[in-house]
């Protein structure tokens, strides 16, 4: 008998290890398995057993509920306040496009056995027995663009890597996730790290790589715990080493972790803190795929990105492109946050409305007041308002919308919210994250912030509206990379969107 | 006058030969591939505003302020990141670039005063009124105006306050100095410029300047401009302390100089500089110049200040008595490395033509002679084969007993440049010197051998390459003397020089040779740079022999990134030697026993030159203990602190009548003169300096000498008085003087340096604007000659009494005896010499870290400080010789190379125990016998043991003899020595002498 209760950081800061050890303490001989998060972070600790009826679902349960469900004999599915019955029958799960995230919180991640009984090396397999080409043109033709925020195919990346000539290429999947909001790289490496290393292995193969690093946050410390494990069995298992799965190519991984600066996910940052030097952001060209880490042609991807691929090259690029719209295609993993009565992991094909998105799987706000804004993308994502509902979740319709998608974040706020303070706290933030290279955002973020509490005290309003939005202009246009260019947009779309909030003293 | 303007194009040059046409603001531009797009507007004439930029830095792309539009690419990237390509259409005006910059530069303006200390130097107030704004529309709000400054550096200042965070200092620091003392603390609006959390002398900073160099605000600025004010003259001229010779800036305001500016045209430094020359130049000024000529007749009696007229008169009536009572060889000369070509040249004119005899000897004798005997010998010509930017295509470098951050600091950053863009280093040095492992450079091998053992380590190397079958054939057949590659392939192929054999006498493990002797043959191009440590040892000329052979056997002469590099000790070491200074050769290298070369002198000069070699250095203080040589005119140069044995220096200066010095400051050797004669300092020549790499650079005056005179003039005064009328209007018609009559610089003149920068030597009608690298088709003497290089270990051995052995150098920032440099702010990181030791030696004696100790050899003894270290072995010690007060050289003896006398500082058994007081107290030891004697004997067995001969070496021992020694010493050898004390081969020779005679 398997029951399964979440290892995932979400279910843990909520008490799953106790709920763990209250099952233990009453049935030691029971096999408890510490899964990944189903992603329903509201029905955290999300407890299954596997019956033969399938696995049932209880949640959310807590370490002093578990007496009463063994009273309810949930071991067989018994009947119990807190059952939900067949996971795979919760609507809110089973109305997702689970491809990505299609083995997080169902299989024991560290268990290999259970990864290929659930499609695992699927794709690897199929990888071996092609040309580098022709995994560069399934992923090209798959459509499947960088997850981390770019949105650039990732087969093109990967082409100009294959075409150097370097005898010394790396694969460095960027898990830096940063961006307030988001949390699927950190999911996906707790609940099926065996998919980011199998992602890895493929793009080492197309591209002639051999030694991957994963840059994964301090932050992060269970995820680290598991990625290290995982590559450890993957060693074991010949799968990573000097041959891989017994084919002529090596491929190794080893972590490197951050230090705690957000701009270290910018990927040349990255570059220079996996090097050991200031995180620091490069002025691009050269482009890391041609001089990356090292001055070596460098595949950079984001951790969903990477761990899509195997799926990809499991069931070819015409199934996943089958998904989507427009030229955003397959699925995106949303993670939607802040107050929100049904937070979690949304994993749905591109074209989603942002209202489908906060309505029927968030169900409104936690305080249950007037949802009143939302952030779309990470702290320098632009600020949504309710009449933007019928926006569709997609790269092009996104920006188009004066916004991006991201890394896929979705933070919800009430109407508590002040759009001139939120703006300020983008201008804060950049000055507290900011690497310290380019000046527009070394001085621009601080001088941003000072200017927005200006208009906050109603001091010379419109003159400094037009000093905030020329500086807005200087940061987008003038800033080296994306961090000092992608700030103005929380400032600029809180302004345009939520007017009434910068109206200084008379508001 | 004006100031000297080199344009800042803010990028390197593209080292592309492809080319690529684009158009900038409507105008086409054709450049290298590769070139950005800020560099290819200027060249068009279009000057992009820039702060974080500048030309001797890769580009970095912070500042934000030279964005440019691409016809046909989104956005406003940075022209300075942005390289160009064929067909671009770049406008670099527009009104979003222009709002981009000015809101960049409002950005500045909100962070900074708004007034410079430095006023129109700092590019900031520059550029915001190029772009037409003046002020910061944003309110008062948290700015870093109030952080404090470092004061710290005795020579420039941090001010945080001008601080723009472009990190050109840090970049600096990093890729032209190679130090990485600075970075940038924290980040976001509070990244600032540290020199690592400390004050700026508390740091790893080495004062080279090119952070200061690099900065465009007032942030880091000379001091001597904020107390002296913005130079408005420039003059361009050539540092006086080492070989590197790098170009500077002299700039000045009204008669102060406010500072030493690296020329970035410069072809030694390329705009780079090391704190001497950057900043240590106040002793040209210094209140202890001598600006007036003083006599006394006794060197016990106080001195007179006398006119220039009665000096010269006191001087040529001593030196005349002299020649009347004694002969006409009983007075000679030393000429100065740290003087002027033009001012060497007339100094050996008046020895060969006003004394009547070839007396002339420089201080190269006591440091680079056996450069010229070795590469003579191999190469045809005494010099350095490659410039100096030909390390950065080497493969592999080979460092021999040298030690460039130290004592070639400019060149030091190229290397460790080149290495850190993957060039392999081996390092061979009894010290674990810097470049072994530092910030950015691990050496691949450091062969620590023992002090003495270079020629046991060189064959070693040989033997493997030989052995293993990695002679470069094709070279060796093409280039080289086949006879004398086949006897030396044999010589070399013997077991006795075999790693393993030599590992007992080298202390270096046999695997670790062979494995550097592949790495080194294994590559396309292996150069060899080498120091002070080759050269000053009794097999010195041996070992620089040793060094040729393997470059030719290795094939690695005569193209970029391979050579034989002696790094010079002094600014014109390289430049006295050719210029005739030996007593043996005149300018040129060519023997004074060639009639044809004579003839050119004789007709030119209308005198009839002597044909024989006349008395090196120490010939001449072992004549003077005996009475026979009498007068000596020294130019800058300090024996008695610089040279070996100094009761030795000491006895034999005493011994003599006139000795005239003429120096900048009363010094060690003034202490036993009788005529100073005040000289010039290099801020008031005119003439030329040759550095290490040949190159002939001008050294022109920047302000008014305060003696009156030059020194050139005092000179040809002296010769005059003399009863030979010597007479030049300028340093110009000398160097016309030296090409009339010196193949080899036929074709230079002042107005081709002038026009050129600088040319290196030869530069004759075959190559009109120099020769950059030597041997390029074939060598100066035609084929390459390998000569047999056998290891005979020195007499100097470690014995019971004195157990240890020591070995000398300099540090970064003081200068060969510190004339110089004691006599700027450099003592700050200096005050005193040091005796470095291993823990291991130390704890045998009980000697603890910073006590002192008494540091003795058979010759001496003196007290200095000790330090313990581990970058000397056990068994090894270690010191510099910059301060008179400890006198290093007191414990230093007479043995020298075997072929020219360079004295074997290297190598010095001593002994140290624990002293209760210090520092100095100096013990000289009585001199006493006949030294010329005891010298002749160990000189003629000495030569016998080394000289590199298959058979009959007789005949080439005697052939040695007449090439370099003097008649008398001949007759002695015949007439006074014990034959019982000579080799069989000495004696043998002496018979092939009497044949030749």
């Amino acid at each position: 008998m398997r029951v399964f209760v979440p290892g995932d950081s979400a279910a843990v800061s909520i008490g799953a290890n106790d709920v763990a050890a209250a099952i233990t303490r009453i049935d030691p001989s029971l096999v408890i398995v510490r899964n990944g998060s189903r992603g329903a972070l509201w029905l955290e600790t999300l407890v299954e057993v596997e019956t033969d009826n399938g696995r049932i679902a209880y949640g959310p349960v807590t370490a002093e509920s578990v007496q009463s469900l063994f009273d309810a004999d949930f071991l067989h599915g018994g009947s119990h306040p807190l059952a939900l019955g067949k996971t795979d029958e919760i609507k809110w799960l089973a109305s997702q496009e689970r491809v990505t995230f299609a083995r997080v919180g169902v299989i024991d991640p560290l268990s290999i056995q259970d990864y290929r009984q659930h499609g695992g090396l699927v794709g690897l397999t199929a990888a071996l027995a092609q040309s580098s080409d022709s995994i560069i043109n399934e992923v090209t033709e798959s459509g499947l663009r960088g997850r981390g925020g770019a949105g650039f195919p990732a087969g093109i990346k990967w082409k100009t890597v294959a075409q150097t000539t370097s005898v010394q290429k790396y694969i460095c999947c960027n898990a830096d996730e940063g961006d307030s909001g988001t949390f699927a790289d950190r999911m996906l490496i707790e609940g099926d790290p065996f998919t980011l290393i199998e992602g890895m292995t493929i793009a080492a193969i197309a591209v002639g790589a051999s030694q991957g690093i994963v840059y994964l946050r301090s932050e992060y410390p269970h995820a680290i715990e598991i990625l290290q494990k995982a590559i450890e069995i993957a060693r074991a298992s010949d799968w990573l080493g000097n041959s891989v799965l017994g084919s002529v190519h090596a491929f190794d991984i080893q972590i490197r972790i951050g230090a705690g600066s957000y701009v270290c996910g910018e990927e040349t940052a990255m570059l220079e803190s996996i090097e050991g030097k200031r995180g620091v952001v490069r002025a691009k060209p050269p482009l890391p795929a041609i001089e990356g880490l090292f001055g070596q042609p460098t595949v950079i991807n984001n951790v969903l990105t990477l761990s899509t691929v195997p799926m990809v090259l499991a069931q070819g690029a015409a199934a996943y492109k089958a998904r989507g719209v427009g030229r955003s295609l397959g699925t995106q993993v949303f993670q939607l946050g802040g107050n929100i009565a049904r937070g979690g992991i949304i994993e749905k094909s591109f074209g989603i409305t942002l209202r489908e998105l906060i309505e029927t799987y968030g169900g409104g706000t936690l305080s249950s007041r007037p949802l009143r804004a939302v952030q779309i993308g990470g702290p320098l994502g632009a600020y949504f308002s309710t009449e933007q509902f019928e926006t569709s979740m997609d790269y092009e319709s996104l920006i188009a919308a004066g916004g991006m998608l991201g890394h896929g974040g979705v933070v919800v706020f009430d109407d508590t919210v002040d759009l001139a303070v939120q703006a300020k706290f983008a201008m804060e933030f950049c000055a507290l994250e900011s690497c310290g290279k380019c000046t527009p955002c070394r001085i621009g973020s601080t001088r941003g912030a000072e200017t927005i509490d200006l208009i906050i005290q109603g001091v010379r309003v419109d003159e400094n509206k037009k000093l905030l939005l020329d500086l807005c202009e200087v940061m987008t246009d003038g800033s080296l990379c994306a961090m000092g260019g992608l700030t103005p947009m929380p400032v600029k779309s809180a302004m345009v969107n939520f007017p009434s909030d910068f109206l200084g003293a008379t508001k | 006058m004006t100031m000297v303007f080199e344009p800042d194009f803010g990028t390197p040059a593209s080292e592309k030969t492809q080319l690529v046409t684009l158009e900038i603001d409507g105008n086409a531009i054709t450049v290298p591939a590769d070139t950005s797009i800020m560099r290819a507007a200027l060249v068009a004439g279009i000057d992009i505003p820039k702060l974080c930029s500048t030309d001797r830095l890769k580009a970095f792309g912070s500042c934000r302020l030279c964005v440019i539009q691409v016809d046909g690419r989104n956005g406003t990237p940075s022209s300075c990141t942005t390289p160009v390509a064929d067909g671009m259409k770049v406008s670099t005006q527009s009104e979003k670039l222009d709002r981009i910059r000015r809101g960049v530069m409002e950005l500045y303006l909100s962070d900074h005063p708004a007034e410079c200390a430095t006023g129109d130097e700092c590019e900031v107030h520059g550029v915001a009124k190029k772009i037409g704004i003046t002020t910061s529309r944003y309110a008062q709000g948290q700015t870093h105006l109030e952080l404090k400054k470092d004061e710290s550096n005795p020579y420039f200042t941090f001010d945080s306050t001008e601080c723009i965070v472009c990190n050109r200092c840090v970049r600096a620091c990093d890729e032209v100095q190679g130090t990485f003392a600075l970075t940038i603390e924290n980040r976001g609006f509070e990244a600032r410029v540290s020199s690592s959390g400390t004050s700026f002398i508390e740091s790893e900073c080495v004062s080279c300047g090119a952070c200061v160099q690099a900065c465009p605000t007032g942030a880091l600025t000379e001091k001597t401009l904020l107390t002296i004010g913005a130079p408005t003259s420039s003059v361009i001229t050539t540092c006086a302390y080492c070989g590197v010779g790098c170009s500077f800036k002299a700039e000045m305001r009204g008669d102060q100089l406010v500072r030493m500016v690296p020329l970035k045209d410069g072809g030694a430094n390329e705009g780079h500089s090391c704190v001497k020359g950057r900043f240590a130049y106040g002793y040209a000024t210094h209140s202890d110049r001598i600006t007036k000529p003083m006599i006394r007749n006794s060197i016990t009696d106080p001195w007179k200040e006398v006119s220039w007229a009665e000096a010269i008169s006191f001087a040529a009536d001593g030196l005349k008595r002299i020649q009347a009572e004694s002969g006409r060889n009983a007075i000679g000369g030393i000429t100065s490395s740290r003087c002027t070509n033009e001012e060497v040249y007339v100094v050996q004119k008046m020895v060969r033509a006003a004394f009547a005899n070839n007396n002339v000897d420089t201080c190269a004798r006591v440091c680079h002679s056996p450069t010229g005997y070795g590469l003579g010998q191999t190469f045809g010509t005494s010099a350095g084969t490659q410039d100096f930017e030909s390390v950065e295509h080497s493969d592999v470098i080979m460092l021999i007993g040298a030690n460039p951050t130290s004592a070639h600091p400019v060149f030091a950053s190229r290397m460790k440049q080149a290495i850190r863009k993957g060039a392999q280093l081996i390092v061979i040095d009894p010290r674990v010197i810097a470049l072994v492992r530092t910030p950015g450079v691990v050496a691949a091998h450091h062969l620590q051998l023992m002090p003495g053992t270079n020629v046991a380590v060189i064959n070693a190397l040989a033997h493997v390459i030989v052995t293993e079958g990695l002679v470069k054939r094709d070279f060796v057949d093409a280039r080289c003397e086949e006879k004398s590659f086949k006897d030396w392939e044999a010589f070399i192929s013997l077991p006795e020089n075999s790693p393993e054999a030599l590992e007992e006498s080298s202390r270096v493990p046999a695997q670790e040779i062979r494995k550097a002797a592949r790495l080194f043959a294994s590559v396309p191009n292996a150069s060899i740079y080498y120091g002070l440590g080759v050269t000053e040892h009794s097999q010195g000329s041996t070992m620089v022999m040793g060094i040729a052979n393997l470059a030719m056997v290795t094939g690695n002469i005569g193209r970029k990134g391979v050579g034989v590099n002696p790094l010079r000790g002094q600014n014109n070491v390289q430049g006295s030697c050719d210029m005739g200074s030996f007593p043996h050769e005149l300018p040129g290298y060519r023997h004074i026993s060639n009639p044809d070369t004579r003839k050119i002198y004789n007709d030119m000069w209308g005198v009839t030159l002597d044909s024989e070699p006349g008395m090196r250095i120490p010939n001449m203080f072992d004549s003077a203990l005996a009475g026979e040589y009498r007068g000596l005119y020294v130019q800058g140069e300090d024996i008695a602190q610089s040279d070996p044995n100094t009761s030795h220096v000491h006895a034999a200066l005493r011994a003599m009548d006139m000795v005239i010095v003429q120096d900048l400051f009363l010094n060690e050797t003034s202490k036993f003169a009788h005529v100073f004669l005040p000289g010039t300092s290099f801020l008031e020549k005119d003439g030329t300096f040759t550095n290490a790499e040949r190159r002939i650079n001008r050294v022109r005056p920047v302000m008014k000498s305060p003696t009156g005179k030059s020194e050139f003039e005092v000179t040809c005064d002296l010769a005059t008085a003399m009863g030979y009328p010597m007479s030049y209007d300028n340093g110009a018609q000398i160097m016309d003087e030296i090409a009339a009559t010196t193949p080899t610089f036929s074709g230079v003149s002042f107005k081709k340096l002038d026009e050129l920068g600088s040319v290196q030597w030869p530069c004759n009608d075959a190559n009109p604007e120099g020769t950059p690298m030597m041997h390029t088709e074939t060598f100066m003497r035609g084929l390459g000659q390998f000569m047999r290089t056998p290891y005979v270990a020195t007499d100097e051995k470690a014995n019971r009494k004195f157990p240890l052995l020591l070995t000398t150098g300099r540090v970064l920032s003081q200068y060969n005896v510190g004339a110089q440099t004691r006599r700027t702010a450099n003592n700050i990181w200096h005050t005193e010499d040091i005796l470095d030791l291993h823990e291991s030696d130390a704890q045998m004696r009980g000697i603890a870290d910073g006590s002192w100790v008494k540091l003795s050899s058979r010759v001496g003894e003196t007290i200095m400080r000790a330090r313990i270290t581990d970058e000397v072995p056990a068994g090894v010690v270690y010191t510099t010789f910059h301060f008179p007060e400890s006198g290093a050289n007191v414990i230093t003896t007479d043995f020298s190379d075997w072929a020219t006398n360079c004295p074997e500082y290297k190598v010095t058994a001593v002994e140290i125990a624990p002293s209760a007081k210090g520092p100095g107290a100096m013990v000289e030891t009585h001199i006493e016998g006949d030294t010329q004697l005891d010298s002749i004997v160990r000189m003629a067995n000495q030569i016998a043991a080394n000289i590199p001969a298959s058979d009959a070496p007789e005949i080439k021992v005697a052939h040695h003899i007449v090439q370099f020694w003097t008649k008398s010493m001949i007759e002695r050898l015949h007439k006074d020595v014990d034959r019982s004390q000579l080799s069989p081969i000495v004696i043998k020779a002496m018979d092939v002498l009497l044949v030749t005679q």
